[in-house]
């Protein structure tokens, strides 16, 4: 890594001229993912068993229909993240490369959107 | 191969692009990103299929549980919470090495080789807790 000007240290860009925020999201959802995994590992752990009415009964409640929530955008997120540099990597063709973006963003704007549903539906009591 | 003792030429071990010595560091970044992206690739679908059987109600939910029960579907969950523990394992390398340190030689090849490993047993310990109790 180079000294830099004043000004480059401000904007905190390096010569790709971008991938900072890239860097830094990825390292903040992974730190919501490593708290929120630890959560949902533990929680199983205390599940007397997987039923149909335990899980129910467990993720319907206002703590782990949060957690479930937020870990949906963090893993989403975090995801397109990682697979953003997936297809940097493997897609060296411009058209190819914008395609698989568009993809990728279709993909994980909806995941997490289906995912986000079906919390909101389950801790709102909505279905059977 | 001539020489072999103190008097020994040291010749690069990486010496181009297609030609390379396996070392610790390789192995454990390229575990990084098969089990990420495994977890976002098969992971996520599954997270959402769980929820969706969850809404769907009891029986939706004993489909999806026939499947994860059955071998195949276990082959999975296992993969799934491996590629967990050895992202996280892996991930909370990353986050010392971006504060700068651990990148002696020694230092970054034992946590290169203890991170996987941990992973492992993480993830035995895991399913034993789960499947004993």
């Amino acid at each position: 890594m180079g000294n830099g000007t004043s000004i480059g240290k401000v904007r905190g860009l390096g010569s790709a001229h971008s991938g900072s925020q890239h860097w830094l999201l990825q390292r903040f959802t992974a730190i919501g993912l490593l708290l929120l995994g630890l959560f949902f590992a533990g929680a199983f752990l205390q599940l007397p068993n997987f039923e149909y009415k335990t899980v129910r009964d467990w993720i319907v409640q206002p703590l782990p229909a949060t957690a479930a929530a937020l870990f949906v955008i963090c893993a989403f997120w975090h995801a397109r993240l990682g697979l953003q540099v997936l297809v940097e990597d493997y897609f060296h063709e411009p058209a190819n490369k914008f395609t698989m973006m568009a993809l990728l963003n279709l993909a994980t704007f909806a995941g997490a959107a289906f995912g986000l549903f079906a919390i909101v539906r389950l801790a709102l009591g909505a279905a059977a | 191969m001539a020489h072999s003792g103190s008097t020994a030429v040291k010749r690069p071990i990486s010496p181009h692009l297609t030609i390379w010595k396996w070392g610790p560091a390789m192995l454990v970044s390229i575990l990084h990103r098969a089990s990420g992206d495994g977890m976002a690739l098969v992971g996520l679908p599954v997270l959402l299929w769980w929820l969706a059987a969850l809404v769907g109600g009891a029986d939706s939910y004993a489909a999806f549980s026939a499947h994860a029960t059955a071998w195949y579907g276990r082959v999975v969950l296992i993969g799934l919470s491996w590629a967990f523990f050895n992202h996280m394992c892996s991930g909370l390398r990353h986050f010392v090495m971006d504060i700068g340190a651990g990148y002696e030689l020694k230092r970054n090849a034992l946590w290169s080789v203890l991170s996987p490993l941990v992973a492992i047993v993480v993830t035995a310990a895991f399913w034993a807790a789960i499947l004993l109790r």
